[in-house]
């Protein structure tokens, strides 16, 4: 990979999903581009055209217009170096697989061989906690443990960015708290570049190096922010801190705003 | 004590599954020894009928090959049913092209296509295993095509993310996800093909369990006659039996889903 080039590059993208009601333009003109190694966190109202925008970037949906481009070619359908956690756990892991076999399935079509692929998919699962569950069902575990799986099958998969689509949502607090760490030790200790989208403020600033705001839909970026944190993280003392509230302010506002109201032509800034 | 009580449990369920049955043989036994009507036999002579009716040569020239046409006919039917079911089900074009003509032959009822049979493909083994399965592929190629088209979609998305290979994704994803409607699908198929194997002997046949009912029939062959509805009666006990076999180990994951969303 060139240095320089951006990991991830969108322009003008625009999403209309066409209905029997009528169209429906969800993403109206959006563009930000990200760099190797970044932890991007997106935060929008809900309805606003998140889960669509993270479609696009997985290429699992064609925008109506603009470009996705990664390391520099386009987009245009699922890419190996790609691996995306959806925000419904529930339905994105097989009932009828165990653990090991939902962790090991993306990997089948791989030329792996059968003892790098065993090792890979327990090193997953050993990275997200769950050595101990790989021959359980995943409807035998939490919701926590749940989602766990589908990022030790992300990861399994070794792809160069993560999309991960609201995942916390539906947990409870204090797994939530033990899930975001994962995510920042999973991209401080592989590398892994990271797409996280919320709609929950404090996540996207206790996580992101960077948070970009979208607008309300038809979506652009608002606002793209540099967090400006240690990178050394964790969930007492970062919270505490007076730079945290700073921020977490600042896209409070921004969110509010956006609540409000169509964005005036969100400026494309980007801060890399 | 903790060894007595289960014991004692399947003790009471026995009880509970043979009770009833054996009500009633008594009640049949009961009512053949009053009444005077000469087409009812006592369970004792249909028993005595049924020892030398099907124990022995019988068994082998007129049972083994009814039960091996249903066996063909059951098997053939859920191998096309499931296939053309998830090919129908999968591809949309397909669906709306053939959906009316679907309705319409599943509408025919299948004995009226013995005739039709016979005059294609003879009196034959063959004949009657097309019988079968005409009848019997319906409802599981039906179910397949709703199992199929209610799968997930996030699960389709995820395995579309993963790029997992259309094999797999049919062998791991659409055959598992669409599994419950088929096994639904396959159970009703069971009733109709041992109908439809019967009805298929009993019209063009020289042998097999159905023409034997027929041919004791028309013979006044009573008791005879009574225990030929004895076995198949067995025949579909044993069915609904290995069915459940095989069910609870294709559905165990949906089964164990089910309990703990119930809880
Ligand atoms: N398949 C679809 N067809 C039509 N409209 C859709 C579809 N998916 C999403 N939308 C609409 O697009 C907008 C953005 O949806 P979405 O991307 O799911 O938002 P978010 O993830 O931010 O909550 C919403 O108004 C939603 O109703
Ligand atoms: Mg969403």
């Amino acid at each position: 990979m060139p240095d320089g080039s951006p990991l991830l590059r969108v322009e003008h993208l625009r999403k209309v999903y066409a209905s029997a009601t009528g169209d429906v333009e969800a993403v109206a003109d959006l563009s930000f581009t990200m760099d190797h190694g970044e932890l991007v966190c997106i935060v929008g109202p809900s309805g606003c055209g998140k889960t669509t925008l993270l479609k696009c970037l997985a290429g699992l949906l064609r925008p109506t217009s603009g470009v996705v481009e990664m390391d520099g070619s386009p987009v245009t359908g699922p890419s190996p170096a790609m691996a995306v956690v959806f925000q419904e756990y529930g339905r994105s892991l097989y009932p009828w697989l165990t653990v090991r076999g939902n962790v090991e399935l993306p990997l089948r079509h791989q030329k792996l061989s059968r003892a790098v692929r065993d090792r890979t998919v327990s090193d997953a699962l050993e990275a997200v906690g769950l050595p101990h569950a790989a021959r359980s069902h995943p409807w035998q575990l939490s919701g926590g443990m749940q989602q766990r799986v589908a990022i030790a099958r992300a990861i399994a998969y070794r792809p160069e960015v993560l999309i991960m689509d609201e995942p916390f949502a539906a947990v409870d607090a204090q797994t939530r708290a033990d899930l975001e760490d994962l995510v920042r030790e999973l991209h401080l200790t592989r590398g892994i570049s990271t797409v996280f989208v919320t709609h929950d403020i404090d996540e996207s600033v206790y996580l992101g190096r960077r948070v970009l705001v979208l607008s309300h839909a038809p979506t652009r970026v608002r606002e793209d922010l540099v967090i400006d944190l240690p990178p050394e993280r964790d969930q007492l003392t970062t919270r505490a801190l007076p730079r945290f509230t700073e921020l977490r302010t600042r896209v409070y506002e921004q969110i509010q705003r956006a609540k409000r109201g169509p964005a005036e032509a969100g400026p494309a800034i980007s801060v890399g | 004590m903790t060894a007595r009580r289960p014991a004692l449990r399947i003790a009471a369920n026995l009880l509970f599954a043979l009770g009833l049955p054996a009500v009633a043989v008594v009640l049949w036994g009961v009512w053949s020894a009053r009444s005077d009507n000469r087409f009812l036999a006592g369970p004792l002579a249909v028993l005595d009928a049924f020892r030398r009716t099907w124990i022995g040569p019988a068994f082998v020239d007129d049972v083994l090959p009814s039960l091996l046409r249903l066996a063909l006919g059951i098997a053939g039917s859920i191998v096309l049913g499931v296939a053309a079911g998830i090919a129908i089900g999968s591809l949309r074009r397909l669906r709306e092209t053939l959906g009316p003509l679907l309705e319409f032959f599943r509408a025919i009822p299948p004995p009226v296509l013995i005739p039709v049979a016979m005059l294609l493909l003879g009196i034959t083994g063959t004949m009657k295993v097309v019988v079968i399965m005409s009848g019997a592929i319906w409802p599981i190629l039906l179910n397949t095509i709703d199992g199929v088209r209610a799968t997930d979609s996030v699960m389709l998305e995820t395995a579309d993310s993963y790029r997992i290979p259309r094999w797999e994704r049919l062998r791991f994803v659409v055959l598992p996800a669409a599994a419950p409607r088929i096994m639904t699908g396959v159970r009703q198929a069971l009733s109709v093909a041992l109908i439809l194997m019967v009805i298929s002997e009993m019209f063009a046949s020289s042998s097999g369990l159905g023409y034997r009912i027929a041919y004791f029939q028309r013979n006044y062959l009573i008791a005879e006659m009574w225990s030929g509805i004895l076995l198949l009666g067995l025949i579909g006990i044993l069915l609904a039996v290995l069915f459940g076999l095989v069910e609870r180990r294709v559905l165990r994951w949906y089964q164990g889903m089910k309990e703990i969303t119930r809880a």
